[in-house]
């Protein structure tokens, strides 16, 4: 399933998938990405952060439920029939995240993509892999792998060293 | 290397292992004064073996190894060399230097630390020590089965069935036995030569030399290769193999004598060690000889095991589904539907048991490591203690006796540290010198239980108590001693300065109930002063289902083991008190105070918790603490599978794990245990209040 986790030095073409949390729109490797299904029930775990949605089952497995609108602090959080729901597939784990929609799937030349400058975004820019722009939008890049197991998700023991 | 040369390599690994962990054990059960023949055949064996297969796959510094310890053993065995204690701890080393050469060439990397030469030099001076014929070439060895002074009497003959009698064999098998090779000395030729070559070669020595040779065989060997069965029924054409299988018995003295020859074999085929036996002496050129022991068992990796272990919890879940669907039709209208669903249930069940016993391991699997364990820690203190084995072959998953071997060690080697006094203590305090560790495993009620007993001076109740004063601990004199044996599970025990003035295990006790717990069980401890230690450890069977209470709690589904559940209950209003000053409360049951905590309010749920009175509330057990649970409702039992939370996500704090329920949503699996810790984080929980 997964081939080799390092990316867009060897490859000529990458593609991401884009979504939109907000105003702003995210792009991040299809490779990473396992399926998109819509929100299903889920099973709050107690004690845990609110962006942490519960868990479900995915066709036999337990999988996590992080709501990115919420870890991000977007001021409108509804789950209707057209909330969407990522799966992904990091760190070899399975992980969904919820986001407001999904739009794209774009081809990018490493030459698109230009660092991202120290900005106040949703997120830390160490997440980042870089901005680009398509079509006067601008896209930014996010290191999702990286993202999914930093500290502040909560998705991963502490003191694992994953 | 080919991919064929690997599966082999692979087999080649895994059982010289076996070699080394059987080796081990016959060392250490070995008696130095009264060598029993049989256990010093099967150490030789064991070097032998590993020594054929290594020289095959050109392991020269394996072969060396085993190759000065095989001919040391073998003039031990036929007599040349009296066995020494001192030969056993060489011998021993021997073992551990083959084990890292091993683990070396497993892992395909060089390790020039192992004291290769050193021990090969050690070996080879112990032959040297005692006789320069040092001309036992290795072909001589490796036929030693056969040049072994054939035993010639018909009582000798009659002594070896004699002895296998108590196994399976009726008391008829003496006298047939007898008659066989007296009456008919001829007879084993007739059978071999009319049988199909597979058959044949086994018979070697028969055909060298009938009578004699047969006798050697068997009274000398009892281990020698033999055929395994199947070869048997693959010639059902021959009247007289015919009758053989699944005839384990001997039969009456009229039916022929190859008939007796070959029960006696089926008996043995079980013995794994025999066929490899078989295989390190037959020429090099087949590469794996082994084949013959496929018969009875197959090697499969865990992740295919697993894999099919998950595949039919999926299908248990499934069929649970099925049954919720279909649980309101109309019985009259569907009645051919309700029959299979319960046809269905029936078979997935009995598919569940067997899929899990496939996990299922003898405990032996941990246990012989301890005899090593013990004599290593005792000799290494100065004290004499045996090992007493109990019920090895209690059979657990392989995933529990994976997480007990830890807890296990720590506990052994307490007891033999701390329980166990030195010998001139014992024998001032009237006590033999040897001290006595027993170690056994039996089945109770559905779990597995493993005790550790000593003999040695108990624990002592006032320096548990001191210290845990000294930690803040809310303790009294008047405790009941089941609780003050508890306190050495509590984190602050684990303190490195109490292991030299508490008599009993204080290092790391905690960890150690921590991973019982972590694999569903419970430990606990009697201890008498004076008289010794017993820890009890109780087991889940499997780790991968678990009798459930599925309770409710506003919305959510919970599911609490059934084995921490003493009692659920319906309370009246004034059994339930509220502490002043304090959120806390309590529950009356039977005269004894209980804290009552709430579901609810521990896993901070949304909405009210339920007014106890017009609710359900749960008196549960956990690290020998009771306290009550209120929760919502009771939903029903079942039997769920637990599937794992860290797999995609973490470790929560009061939740071990979860399931899926028949209707697929997931329920989470709570973590008795971490209830009360839980609960402390703001209150005080102290149980009880008399």
């Amino acid at each position: 399933m997964n081939p080799a986790s390092d990316n867009n030095s060897s490859e000529p073409v990458q593609e991401f998938l884009t979504f939109t949390l907000g105003s702003e729109e995210y792009a991040i490797d299809i490779l990473r990405v396992q399926e998109i299904r819509g929100y299903d029930q889920v099973t709050a775990i107690a004690n845990s952060p609110a962006f942490i949605k519960g868990v479900i089952n995915l066709r036999g497995a337990i999988v996590p439920i992080v709501d990115l609108r919420i870890k991000f602090n977007l001021p409108s959080v509804t789950y209707d029939p057209f909330t969407v729901v990522i799966i992904l597939n990091v760190l070899n784990r399975i992980v969904g995240i919820v986001v407001d929609s999904v739009s794209d799937v774009l081809a990018l030349m490493p030459n698109e993509i230009k660092p991202a400058p120290e900005f106040g975004g949703s997120f830390d820019t160490q997440y980042l892999m870089g901005l680009a722009t398509v079509e006067e939008r601008m896209l930014i890049l996010v290191n999702i792998e990286q993202l999914m197991s930093s500290q502040e998700m909560a998705l991963l023991n502490e003191g694992s060293d994953a | 290397m080919n991919v064929g040369m690997e599966q082999f390599l692979e087999v080649f690994f895994e059982e010289a292992e076996e070699h080394l962990a059987n080796l081990e054990h016959l060392l250490l059960t070995l008696d130095v004064d009264a060598p029993d023949r049989e256990a010093l055949n099967g150490i030789f064996r064991a070097a032998h073996s590993i020594k054929g297969s290594s020289g095959m796959f050109g392991f020269d510094d394996l072969t060396a190894v085993t190759h000065v310890l095989e001919t040391l053993l073998d003039k031990i065995r036929s007599d040349q060399i009296a066995l020494r204690g001192e030969m056993i701890d060489v011998f021993l080393q021997a073992r551990d230097v083959l084990a890292q050469l091993l683990a070396c060439h497993k892992y395909q990397s060089v390790d020039p630390g192992i004291p290769v030469e050193g021990t090969v030099a050690r070996l080879q001076a112990l032959i040297d020590s005692h006789s320069e014929m040092s001309t036992a070439a290795v072909e001589d060895s490796a036929y030693g089965l056969f040049t072994e002074p054939p035993a010639q009497t018909d009582e000798e003959a009659f002594g070896f069935f004699d002895d296998n009698a108590g196994q399976t064999v009726a008391d008829t098998a003496d006298g047939d036995a007898f008659g066989f090779f007296e009456d008919q000395p001829g007879a084993p030729q007739a059978p071999s030569a009319s049988t199909p070559d597979e058959a044949y070669g086994l018979f070697d020595a028969e055909k060298v030399s009938p009578t004699e040779d047969a006798f050697g065989f068997f009274d000398e060997q009892p281990d020698a290769p033999v055929a395994p069965p199947e070869m048997v029924v693959e010639t059902p054409s021959y009247g007289v193999y015919a009758k053989a299988p699944g005839s384990p018995t001997i039969p009456a003295a009229a039916v022929p004598v190859s008939d007796s020859n070959v029960s006696t074999e089926e008996r043995r085929s079980g013995d794994r060690r025999s066929t490899d036996r078989r295989a390190a002496s037959s020429p090099p050129a087949v590469p794996r000889p082994t084949g013959d022991s496929e018969s009875s068992s197959i090697r499969v990796s865990v992740e295919k095991i697993d894999s099919l272990i998950n595949q039919v919890g999926e299908l248990v879940i499934t069929q649970a589904m099925l049954a919720q669907l279909t649980a309101g039709l109309d019985p009259a209208v569907f009645e051919k539907i309700n029959q299979a669903l319960s046809q269905l249930e029936h078979n997935t069940r009995e598919l569940q048991e067997s899929v899990m016993s496939i996990r299922m391991l003898p405990i032996s699997f941990i246990f012989n490591r301890f005899p090593r364990v013990v004599r290593d820690t005792a000799s290494k203190l100065g004290k004499k203690v045996e090992l007493i084995l109990q019920g090895e072959h209690t059979e657990l998953d392989k995933g529990v006796i994976e997480k007990l071997t830890d807890p296990l060690t720590h506990i052994i080697r307490n007891s033999v540290d701390h329980g166990i006094e030195m010998p001139a203590e014992r024998i001032a305090a009237g006590k033999p010198e040897h001290g006595t560790v027993r170690l056994s495993a039996f089945h109770q009620g559905g779990r597995i239980v493993v005790e550790i007993n000593d003999d040695g001076k108990g624990l002592a109740r006032d320096k548990i108590l001191a210290k845990a004063r000294e930690q803040g601990m809310a303790v009294s004199d008047d405790m009941p001693d089941s609780e003050v044996w508890q306190l050495i599970f509590m984190p602050g025990f684990s303190t490195a300065e109490v292991v030299t003035d508490l008599s009993g295990r204080g290092v790391g006790m905690d960890v150690v109930r921590r991973n019982i717990s972590a694999i569903g069980g419970r430990i606990d401890i009697e201890s008498l002063a004076g008289h010794g230690t017993r820890i009890t450890i109780r087991l889940p069977l499997t780790l991968a289902i678990l009798d459930g209470m599925i309770v409710a709690a506003g919305t959510v589904h919970y599911v609490i083991p059934l084995t921490y559940i003493i009692e659920s209950l319906q309370p009246k209003a004034d059994d339930i008190r509220s502490m002043r000053g304090s959120q806390r409360t309590v529950i009356r049951v039977r005269g004894e105070y209980l804290t009552l905590l709430s579901l609810h309010s521990l896993l901070n749920l949304e909405g009210e918790p339920p007014v106890p009175w017009q609710a359900i509330v749960l008196i549960l057990e956990a690290e020998g603490r009771k306290f009550a649970l209120l929760v919502d409702d009771l939903i029903g039992q079942q039997q769920v599978v637990i599937k794992s939370l860290e797999q995609n996500f973490r470790r929560i704090d009061g939740i071990t794990g979860a399931t899926i329920m028949g209707d697929g949503s997931v329920a989470l699996i709570l973590d008795v245990d971490a209830l009360p810790r839980l609960a402390s984080h703001g209150e005080l929980v102290n149980e009880s209040c008399e």
